[in-house]
Formats: C-alpha cells, sequence, structure tokens
C-alpha cells in the first residue's frame, strides 16, 4: 500500500477542508470512495487491464493537489487563445481542476442549458446533480476513479434539457498551469435530455513543464433519442501524466460519438467504459495518436450491450515512432437479453520503428444469439509498395512516409460528425506530423 | 539519351538481367518483347531503382548521369517515368494530394516555386483529358477502387503530369479492353514530342498497332537476343517465341 498510502493520509486529514470548498452531490459519496480506494488499492501490473502501465510508479510521486481552491495565477484568454477558428465556439476554460468564471463567454446557449463548473451547478440545481453525478462512474470497483471521487471539487457540466438541439459546438479547455508538480481531479458531467442535441470538444493542454497528473472522469447520460459527440483533443506536453475515464450510459435510440485524438503526451491512460442501455442505442468509438519519444498510450475499453439492437463501432489508431508503447485492449460484451446486437471493433497500429512496441488485445464476449459481431487487428509498418510507387513519382522517402501515415489516421478524423473541426484537426495532424506542433505553449498550434 | 551497357540484376540469388545492352536516343520509341520471365518488368523495375533488384555488374547513364547512383525520386526527377504493370492503391492519399506532391518536388528540383492551388488544378484539369479521366478519379485515393482501365489511364494521366523525358510502360495493355487500349495509347501519342524518348514493354504486336516503335528488341533469358525494325514485331506475332528458340539453336 506504499503508493496509496500517502492518497489515504491527505484525504484523511482533508476531508472536511475538500468538502468545505466543493457541493454536496460531490460530497455525499466521497467516504465511500475513500474506503473503496483503501479496499481496492492500485491495481498492479498483474492486473490483466492494467498489464501495460504501471499505475503504481506513476501515482507514487508527491503530487501537489491544489485541495485550497488556491487561485492560480493565470488568465485563460491571455495565455491561450485557441479558439478553433471558424468553429465559433462556446469556449470555457478548466486550470487545473477548478473552472475559471473569469473567462465564460458571453454564448447565447438556449434557456435552460447549462455549461458551466460542477460546483457552481451542483449548488444551483442539488437535485440534479446528485441524480446523476457518480452514477455512472463505478468507484466501487476502480480505485483510480475511487481517487478521483475522493479528492474532486469541481470541474465542468454540460446540461442540456428534454427536446433541445445546440447547434453550435461547445469547446472546453483544460489548462495545467502551475510552478510546481501538480495532480488534478477533474470531472466532467454531461447530461443530455430526451431528444436533445449537443457537441464538446474537450482540449487538454500543459502550460507548463512541471510534472502534471491530470486523473480525470467524465460521465455522459444520453437519454432517449438524444445526439451527443465528445471529441477528447489531448495536446499536453511529455511531463504529463493522464488517467481518463469516461463512463457512458445510453437510453434508447441515442446515439453517442467518442472521439479521443492524443497528439502530444506523456503517459496516457484513457479507458472507455460505455453501456448500451435500451433498444435501438448507438455508439461510435474512435481514436487515434500519433506517439513518439519515449510516449505512452494505453487504450482501453468496454463496451456493453444490455439491450437488444443496439449498434456498436469502434475504431482506434496508432501510429508509434521512435520508442514509444501502445496498448490497447478493447472489450465487447453482449449480454444474453441482447439480441440483434450489431458490433465491430478494429484497431490498426504503424510501427515506424524497431523500437516501438504495441499491445493489442481483443475480447469479445458473447452471451446473446443472433448478433453480428466482428475485430480486427493488425500492426505493422507502411506499405513499402507503396513508398516505392510515390518514390517514382518524385516524391522524396521521408514525404512520401509522412503522407502514408496521415492517410493511415485519416479515417478515424473522417469519423467527426463538424466539418469545421476535421479540417481543423486534419491540419493539427499533419503539422504533428511535421514535427511542427512540438509542445502547445499559448496554444500556438491553433493560432 | 540512355545507355545500357552489361547490365546483370539480381533478386536474391537469382540473377534476372544476364547483360544487357541498350541505347536509346532522343525522340525514339523502343518496344521490348519477350516471353514470359524473360525479364522485362526486370528491367523497368531496375531502370527506376527498385530496392528489391540488386545490380550486380554494369552500367546505365541516363543524359550523361550514372542513373544507378540515384535514388527512385531523383530518377524521376531527371526525368525517368515509369508506368507501372500493377498500379499500387494508396488508401487516404488522394489523387490531388499524391499529384501536387510529386508535381512540386519536381519543381522545386528545376529550381521552380511551388504551383499555387488554383494553377494545380488547373493543370490537373488539362492533362485529365489526355486521358478521358473522370473528374470524380481525381477526388479519390490514388488508385483505390479503380478499374483495371482506370488505373492504366492514371498512369498515363500522371506520367503527362509529369512530362519525363523516357517513359517506360510496361505492360500497359494488359487487363485492357479494346476500348480503353486505344484511349491509353492515343494519351500516350499525345504526349510524344521530338524530345522525349519511350520503351514499350509488352507482349503483343497490339499495342504496337497504336504506339509504334522505331526499334523491337527481343529479350530473353536476361539479355536481348535480338533488334530489329517494327517489322520484327509482327513476325513475332506470325511465329510465336519458340522462333526465336530455334534463332537460338535451343
Amino acid at each position: 500500500m506504499k503508493a496509496e498510502q500517502q492518497y489515504i493520509d491527505l484525504f484523511a486529514s482533508n476531508e472536511a477542508l475538500i468538502c468545505q470548498n466543493s457541493a454536496a452531490a460531490l460530497n455525499t459519496p466521497r467516504t465511500k470512495a475513500a474506503e473503496a480506494f483503501e479496499r481496492l488499492g492500485f491495481p498492479s501490473l498483474k492486473t490483466e487491464d492494467y498489464k501495460y502501465t504501471d499505475v503504481q510508479e506513476v501515482f507514487a510521486p508527491d503530487y501537489g493537489l491544489n485541495l485550497r481552491n488556491l487561485a492560480i495565477p493565470v488568465n485563460p484568454y491571455d495565455v491561450f487563445k485557441c479558439d478553433v477558428p471558424n468553429l465559433s465556439t462556446s469556449l470555457y476554460f478548466v486550470v487545473n481542476d477548478v473552472f475559471s468564471t473569469q473567462a465564460t463567454p458571453k454564448a447565447h446557449l438556449p434557456e435552460g442549458v447549462f455549461a458551466g463548473g460542477l460546483k457552481d451547478f451542483s449548488l444551483k440545481f442539488p437535485g440534479i446533480a446528485a441524480k446523476y453525478y457518480s452514477q455512472a462512474a463505478l468507484y466501487k470497483t476502480d480505485a483510480i476513479v475511487a481517487l478521483n471521487t475522493m479528492f474532486v471539487e469541481d470541474g465542468f457540466v454540460l446540461y442540456v434539457p428534454d427536446g433541445i438541439s445546440i447547434e453550435r459546438p461547445i469547446q472546453l479547455v483544460n489548462i495545467f498551469r502551475s510552478d510546481v508538480d501538480l495532480m488534478a481531479n477533474r470531472r466532467i458531467l454531461i447530461i443530455v435530455g430526451k431528444n436533445s442535441s449537443a457537441r464538446l470538444l474537450v482540449c487538454d493542454h500543459s502550460i507548463d513543464d512541471v510534472n502534471f497528473f491530470a486523473n480525470q472522469v467524465v460521465e455522459i447520460f444520453a437519454d432517449e433519442d438524444a445526439r451527443f459527440d465528445y471529441y477528447d483533443l489531448e495536446d499536453s506536453s511529455s511531463t504529463t501524466v493522464r488517467f481518463s475515464n469516461v463512463y457512458a450510459k445510453q437510453s434508447a435510440r441515442s446515439n453517442v460519438l467518442v472521439d479521443a485524438i492524443t497528439l502530444v503526451n506523456g503517459l496516457t491512460r484513457n479507458n472507455f467504459n460505455i453501456e448500451l442501455n435500451a433498444p435501438g442505442a448507438q455508439t461510435l468509438l474512435c481514436g487515434m495518436s500519433v506517439l513518439d519519444g519515449e510516449q505512452h498510450l494505453d487504450t482501453y475499453s468496454l463496451i456493453t450491450h444490455n439491450a437488444p439492437s443496439c449498434t456498436s463501432d469502434e475504431l482506434f489508431k496508432n501510429v508509434l515512432n521512435d520508442s514509444s508503447v501502445g496498448s490497447f485492449s478493447g472489450r465487447i460484451l453482449v449480454k444474453e437479453e441482447a439480441a440483434g446486437t450489431n458490433a465491430n471493433q478494429t484497431n490498426r497500429n504503424l510501427c515506424t520503428t524497431r523500437e516501438a512496441r504495441m499491445y493489442s488485445k481483443p475480447a469479445l464476449e458473447i452471451y446473446a444469439e443472433d448478433v453480428q459481431c466482428s475485430h480486427g487487428m493488425s500492426t505493422g509498418q507502411l506499405d513499402e509498395m507503396a513508398l516505392f510507387y510515390m518514390q517514382t513519382r518524385g516524391i522524396s522517402l521521408a514525404e512520401a512516409k509522412m503522407m502514408l501515415s496521415i492517410a493511415f489516421t485519416d479515417d478515424v478524423i473522417n469519423n467527426v460528425r463538424l466539418d469545421v473541426l476535421k479540417e481543423r484537426l486534419r491540419v493539427l495532424v499533419e503539422k504533428r506530423f511535421r514535427g511542427e506542433l512540438s509542445k502547445c505553449s499559448g496554444c500556438g498550434n491553433c493560432r | 539519351m540512355l545507355e545500357i551497357k552489361n547490365l546483370h540484376a539480381s533478386v536474391g540469388n537469382k540473377e534476372i538481367l544476364k547483360g544487357v545492352n541498350l541505347s536509346i536516343n532522343e525522340g525514339e520509341v523502343h518496344a521490348i518483347m519477350g516471353p514470359n520471365g524473360s525479364g522485362k518488368s526486370t528491367l523497368s523495375s531496375v531502370l527506376v531503382g527498385d530496392p528489391k533488384f540488386q545490380v550486380t555488374e554494369g552500367s546505365v547513364t541516363f543524359c550523361g548521369r550514372n542513373l544507378l547512383e540515384l535514388s527512385p525520386e531523383e530518377r524521376s526527377r531527371e526525368g525517368i517515368f515509369l508506368s507501372f504493370q500493377y498500379p499500387i492503391e494508396i488508401p487516404g492519399v488522394s489523387m490531388v494530394n499524391f499529384m501536387r506532391a510529386a508535381v512540386n518536388e519536381h519543381r522545386k528540383y528545376k529550381g521552380l516555386s511551388s504551383l499555387t492551388a488554383t494553377d494545380f488544378l488547373k493543370l490537373m484539369r488539362e492533362k485529365r483529358t489526355i486521358v478521358q479521366m473522370d473528374n470524380k478519379l481525381a477526388g479519390r485515393s490514388v488508385n483505390e477502387g479503380f478499374s483495371g482501365g482506370e488505373k492504366k489511364k492514371n498512369e498515363i494521366f500522371q506520367m503527362a503530369m509529369l512530362e519525363p523525358k523516357l517513359a517506360i510502360l510496361d505492360e500497359t495493355d494488359s487487363g485492357l479492353d479494346i476500348d480503353a487500349l486505344r484511349i491509353v495509347a492515343e494519351g500516350v501519342n499525345k504526349l510524344k514530342t521530338p524530345q522525349n524518348s519511350t520503351i514499350v514493354i509488352t507482349h503483343y504486336q497490339r499495342l504496337l498497332d497504336y504506339i509504334k516503335p522505331d526499334f523491337v528488341h527481343v529479350l530473353y533469358q536476361g539479355r536481348i537476343v535480338m533488334s530489329a525494325g517494327p517489322e520484327l514485331a509482327l513476325e513475332l506475332e506470325e511465329k510465336g517465341y519458340d522462333w526465336i528458340k530455334q534463332q537460338l539453336g535451343e
């Protein structure tokens, strides 16, 4: 219990302070989460689902936690002007783990919609907060989610009541800004009501070169006939550790897209846990990464088909350069009652060096009759015939490799259901491959 | 323009070209014929620098430069073009991006600035008509899902874009119906100038009805065993390759 002890101690001596700085809905499960954390402990390398990420090691350092909610000296608009051009998003900021109130947009969101701080929301709408908060994320079975639940004080909420379509995409920028090593426990809660639709783009940016630990939990509730797009763009730094747990619960005929794009990172673990709970629900879960140096990306997904006639499509692609390490573990669980399930999973990886490592494990568990399920996995190198063909047209080998690598990830970007964002991502990915996107400093990449 | 002397080339331990000699001058069209496995495609692959083949002996000079020292992309920029027998599909790379990269690398090599997007698209449009290529193909990924005929048209379209000094057409007639064959061959003829040269590799006389060669060579067992004027192709068509074997005393 070495790595765990500091968090147990910290919580025990600061529980009152944390509760005081937060809101009732967030405080309710805290003690139980702490108990669960103590009981579970961090997963070890022997835990099948965490085989390729040494969780105990990455949590062992003594990170500072800003439990007192001390104001971090930063004006988001000053350090960060990333408004993905032409997207005309409503732009919000979370600095480390606190919603920034000094930079809220004058966006004209439809009446009844709430986009803003989680703490603020929980104080204003305690009933709704209590109804949804921590109802999807399973702190009882996951120590990292439990840790987040213990320490989280704030975050972001998007609440869309029934029957509202938000045309304008909403953008949330998570800024990591600190002069000392810091752990941020933040939470994103998304509630999309019946027949409603919304799109959220979340960008992670590290401003400073200190060691950051972002432990984030995202809960998505898509009610009947709701449509929701969640785009998650990590553009942090090599000194950033990120654990992201995305939980989605989908009602009948809801349609959810989750697209996770890793452009620059240090060590990242992305967990996706999606439940299709009523007939006709559809999920499109996809992601791509470009890894180099010592970057590490560990993707885990569990899609559970709990109801008949639901569809899930999964597509993850990784390009691994240098000594980077990637892992993909994708589980699809089709319960007995989920007849008529259609589930597809694809994972394709490109290792451009001999030192790059990719571990991939598809797992399908099917207990229902009459289902269509498929999975495909491949890890390989660039097509040498294609490279040669391009060279015979005068294209240099380096350029040809670049073009093929960009092409390799293009179908993930094609899944983006927002044309301007799609084009913007194409540019970002190309810049990333060309090495022009080294590190975000005030988001130089988006200017 | 092109001077091949005693060229030997192998794949693995197997020697395929066993001393090819061939000289091509400006403006000439040479046909290379020969039975399966005689080394025709190997010769074209070696000329464009396919790393699968090792040159073990001999020399190739192109416009005064030692061709064998150059990378495939440098050979292309120097003006050599191969129309592939089996064009490669490149999913995810659009024809437009592919051609723009190629054309601009050629321009850079010549010390010219990159074409603007408008000028480039104009050039694409203009060259497309040479092989009656559908506009839709230009928006698609390179050769992906193209029919056999479309792929070959696309090769000649690329040739039109890059304006090579020496074009090597490797069995451009294979897999083509009569109409497509005519379009492709007419495309090649439209691109012909008194300065540029062509090597036509084919099994059949058929293509040579459209693309008239000045010289016909027979490649057999890794060597050019017979060279003559266009009448040789007709004679081969009539007598078959067994006739060559007899001539060689086999």
